[in-house]
């Protein structure tokens, strides 16, 4: 026996029309959507206090499920899926209103709450991982605080009859390790499996990134079709041996060098790799090219997980005000050397306060700094992109008005944009601590 | 023969706070040693000069012909409060791709 997973989205902002393709023709047993980032949750959390009108959810809740839910109701296909953000309940109750608006009331949504804990780290303190510091520090800084969970509530919920599980924070690999457990009836002591099952669930939490996503690079690495790519479906034997694929016809590709920059895709030491659920060591990984695009993944082991939760902290820091505007021609890079001589003297003449300033030149070496190497020519143009971090909104928003002035107080030819954006962002700064496992609790609501 | 580590290797970079990850992985078992030998942490620390403030660390893993390296305070204090236009540090697994790589002459036909 073995079972089809297939993975739905790598982000929120991940494309939709690959996922339909997955759940329509992958033949898929479950399919799981990974749409949430570190800031995610505090991000949600400033926007709710904000605007009454935002769920608290996924905010492409309607339209991934609006996609995906006619092909999983008739394939039988289960979904688990992290979209749940700062109200699980809310977006599980979303998709009970879809599926009974489709007729399908005999479908089970799950919802599980627990991971936000942050009235119980904001009480209990603890020490801040990146610093050190005690977490009292932060004060009341603190937005959230939520637990990365593991499978364990995901698999309960699927013992119970759910069709779709909806989560909060859970960390990425325990999603898919979830369907496994379930449907292997996999004992929570078998290390290995759940290594091996946690290191399938690491291969596909990202999407396209394990089918030539995030890789082409023309000339060395090429990729077929790279505007069409196939997401990954995982076929896992009940050993946790699995064969990765995606729907044939897709673009991308699937063999060792996908699969290699994805298994150490956010991991530092690749034999320990901390999961809720098991530490996985990905060294002794297998990977063996079947046929094109077709990769079996095997021998990945694992010991037993940690008595903690990771927990991930956001708190409030401030603003960063940010603007470009451009020179092309003759000279543009001298016009942009002016432009910023400019600027700084006149950030001094209206006072800025600003923890830190940054001033790039985009075309030279705005993305890596000081390790660009020199400059071989003169590019034919450039943008100026200004950003300032600060603590408070009205010394941020200094940073636009300036870039403003530049338009008819500057240089010969600035190019500038029509201010359509929003120059001004709040910082939420993300700590990280641990939490003991027994002080957290997961519950599952149906609906 | 002197050559570029980009015809030997390929790489990916992925973030986790201000911690950047950027696994140089081999294109083939063959020139796997060589990389070893000669990407070690110092010369990782002189490419990123400025750009990684942090200790960086070294994993090799043999078997799979990977190198992992785990780059402290690449990412302007974390994804949310960089400056840096890259606020998740994509690119940063590119810059390392620049870096010569001497090889016996007789793996030229392994390069790509």
């Amino acid at each position: 026996m073995s079972i089809r997973i297939g993975s739905g989205s790598g982000w929120w902002g991940d494309r939709i029309s690959p996922a339909e393709q997955s759940a329509r023709e992958g033949r898929l047993d479950f399919l799981c959507f990974e749409t949430m980032a570190e800031a995610t949750i505090s991000t949600a959390q400033v926007r709710a206090r904000a605007d009454a009108s935002f769920p608290g959810y996924d905010t492409y809740l309607e339209d991934r499920m609006a996609a995906v839910l006619p092909h999983c109701v008739k394939n039988g296909t289960k979904i688990i899926s992290n979209q749940g953000w700062i109200n699980p309940v809310g977006a599980a109750q979303k998709v009970r209103e879809m599926l009974d608006e489709m007729g399908c009331s005999h479908w089970k949504v799950a919802a599980i709450t627990g991971a936000q804990v942050t009235d119980a780290v904001s009480s209990a303190g603890g020490t801040i991982l990146e610093t050190g510091a005690d977490m009292t520090i932060l004060g009341d800084s603190i937005i959230s605080a939520e637990a990365y969970l593991g499978s364990d509530a995901i698999v309960e919920a699927l013992r119970d009859g759910a069709d779709v599980v909806i989560t909060g924070r859970v960390a990425d690999p325990s999603l898919f390790l979830a369907a496994m457990i379930y449907a292997f009836h996999w004992s929570l002591g078998d290390v290995t499996r759940l290594a091996q099952g946690s290191a399938i669930g690491h291969l596909l939490e990202c999407g396209a990134q394990l089918t030539g996503g995030y890789f082409a690079d023309p000339g060395v690495k090429d990729i077929p079709e790279p505007w069409n790519l196939g997401f990954p479906i995982a076929e896992v034997a009940e050993d946790g041996t699995a064969v990765f694929s995606k729907i044939a016809g897709t673009g991308g590709l699937l063999n060792r060098e996908t699969v290699l920059e994805q298994m150490f895709y956010e991991v530092h030491d690749p034999a320990n790799y901390i999961t809720p659920d098991v530490v996985v060591d990905f060294t002794t990984a297998v990977i063996e090219e079947i046929e094109p695009d077709r990769i079996r993944v095997s021998g990945v082991s694992g010991k037993p997980t940690t008595d903690s939760y990771k927990v991930s902290i956001g708190a409030r820091e401030g603003f960063i005000g940010e603007d470009m505007f451009f020179y092309a021609g003759p000279g543009a890079r001298q016009k942009a050397e002016l432009a910023k001589i400019i600027l700084r003297e006149r950030f001094k003449i209206v006072g800025l306060k600003a923890e830190d300033v940054r001033m790039d030149i985009l075309g030279v070496d705005a993305i890596h700094g000081a390790a660009t190497p020199a400059l071989s020519c003169e590019p034919y143009e450039v943008a100026v992109r200004v950003a300032a971090r600060c603590l408070e909104k009205v010394e941020a928003l200094k940073v636009g008005r300036e870039v403003d002035g530049m338009a008819v107080s500057g240089i010969a030819s600035t190019g500038k944009r029509v201010p359509f954006q929003e120059r001004v962002r709040e910082v939420i700064g993300i700590w990280s601590t641990l939490v003991d496992k027994d002080r957290v609790t997961a519950k599952v609501q149906y609906f | 023969m002197q050559v570029l580590l980009r015809q030997l290797a390929h790489s990916r970079s992925g973030d986790k706070g201000n911690t950047s990850n950027i696994a140089v992985i081999a294109y083939h078992a063959d020139l796997y040693p060589f990389i070893r030998e000669q990407l070690s942490v110092e010369r990782m620390k002189a490419r990123y000069d400025g750009l990684v403030r942090g200790p960086i660390k070294r994993y090799a893993v043999d078997r799979l012909g990977v190198l992992n390296f785990v780059c402290e305070g690449a990412l302007g204090g974390g994804v949310s409060r960089n400056l840096c236009l890259d606020n998740y540090g994509k690119t940063l697994a590119s810059a390392v791709l620049d870096l010569q790589i001497e090889i016996p002459d007789e793996l030229a036909s392994k390069l790509r």
